[in-house]
C-alpha cells in the first residue's frame, strides 16, 4: 500500500493477471450453441427482463473465431456431435464451454439411441447449468 | 349396417371382403387391409366425390415384435371438406417387409415414409427418393425396432479420455 500513498488519489495497484481477469469476466463474448428447447430460455435471458447485457454479454458473437464463450444449449444429439466438436476447435484460447440444460449437461432424460449423454463427452465443460429448462433467476455468473 | 360411415360403406360396396373393418376401434372408422390392396383403396378414398380424403395425416409403422406378421403400417386420413376420418392398417411380415407407396395419391408421404424406412427399416418400393431422412449415413441397423437395444450409441466422435467409463 506504500507505493499507492506515493502516487497520490485515482491509482490503484494490482497484478496484471487480476486485471486482465476482472476485464474478461465483464465482457463475455457469447456463442450460443442452441439445439433445443433450452435455447428458448437463453431467448429470455438475453431479453429486456432478464437481462444479461448487465453482465457484458448481450451479443451473441455466431462466429466461433470471435467467441470465448461457448454455450452448449440444449440436447446434444449424434448426429450433430461432430459440428460441435469443430465449432469448439475453431474457437480461440482462452475459451470456456458451459453447458446449459439437463440435456447438454448429462443427455437429460434422454437415453437412447441418440442422444450423447452430456457435452462433456465431445468438449471440455467448465460450468453446469441445470435445470429442464433452467431455472432463469440468474446464477449467470459464469465468470 | 345403419350405423355404419358412408365410408365403410362405400369400401364393403366396392371391396368387400378385402377389407376388414375393426369393430372395437371407437374413435375413428378402422380398417384392415392387405398390402396389395392399399394402393388401389387410397385412389378410391381420395377419388370418390362423397369420402374425398385429402389429407394423410400420419403415416407410422408398429413393431409388434411377438406377432407374426410383425410390422403393421398405419395411416390415418382426413377429408378436410367431409370431416371423415379413418385409420387404415396394413400388416407385413419381417422376411418381407415392403409395401407399395402412396406418394403418387399424397405428396406428403414421402417424408412419412421415409421416416419408416429409416427408423423401421420397411421398403416402399416405387418411392421416389427413398433414402434416409433422419439418421446419418454410418448408422447401422433400425433402432424403433423392438430388438434394437434401447442405449446403444453410435457416436461418431471420439469420446474424451476424462468421460469413458462414466455413466
Amino acid at each position: 500500500m506504500g507505493i499507492e500513498r506515493a502516487f497520490g488519489e485515482g491509482i490503484i495497484t494490482t497484478r496484471l493477471d487480476k486485471i486482465v481477469n476482472w476485464g474478461r469476466k465483464w465482457s463475455f463474448f457469447c456463442y450460443p450453441f442452441v439445439t433445443a428447447c433450452c435455447g428458448m430460455e437463453y431467448m429470455s435471458a438475453a431479453a429486456s427482463h432478464y437481462d444479461i447485457a448487465r453482465f457484458g454479454a448481450e451479443f451473441p458473437r455466431f462466429s466461433p473465431r470471435q467467441a470465448d464463450l461457448m454455450l452448449v444449449v440444449g440436447t446434444i444429439c449424434h448426429k450433430v456431435a461432430p459440428v460441435l466438436k469443430l465449432v469448439h476447435e475453431q474457437m480461440c484460447e482462452p475459451k470456456w464451454v458451459m453447458a446449459v440444460g439437463a440435456c447438454a449437461c448429462s443427455g437429460g432424460f434422454y437415453r437412447n439411441y441418440s442422444v450423447v449423454q452430456g457435452a462433456d463427452r465431445i468438449i471440455p465443460v467448465d460450468v453446469y447449468v441445470t435445470g429442464c429448462p433452467r431455472d432463469l433467476r440468474p446464477s449467470w455468473t459464469a465468470s | 349396417m345403419a350405423d355404419e360411415s358412408i365410408t365403410i360403406q362405400k369400401l364393403r360396396e366396392t371391396f368387400g371382403d378385402r377389407i376388414e373393418v375393426v369393430p372395437a376401434a371407437i374413435d375413428m372408422d378402422t380398417v384392415k387391409l392387405g398390402r396389395d390392396d392399399i394402393v388401389e383403396v387410397c385412389g378410391f378414398l381420395r377419388g370418390e366425390d362423397d369420402l374425398d380424403y385429402d389429407l394423410m395425416r400420419d403415416l407410422t409403422c408398429v413393431d409388434y415384435i411377438d406377432e407374426k406378421p410383425r410390422f403393421e403400417i398405419v395411416y390415418h386420413l382426413y377429408s378436410i371438406y367431409h370431416g371423415h376420418e379413418i385409420r387404415l392398417k396394413v400388416r407385413l411380415d419381417e422376411q418381407d417387409a415392403a409395401i407399395d407407396t402412396i406418394t403418387d395419391i399424397w405428396t406428403g408421404a414421402n417424408w412419412y415414409e421415409r421416416e419408416v424406412y429409416d427408423l423401421y427399416g420397411i421398403t416402399f418400393t416405387n418411392h421416389p427418393d427413398l433414402r434416409r431422412i433422419l439418421l446419418y449415413p454410418e448408422f447401422e441397423g433400425y433402432p424403433l425396432r423392438k430388438d434394437y437395444p434401447i442405449d446403444k450409441e453410435q457416436p461418431l466422435f471420439e469420446e474424451r479420455e476424462e468421460t469413458r467409463g462414466v455413466r
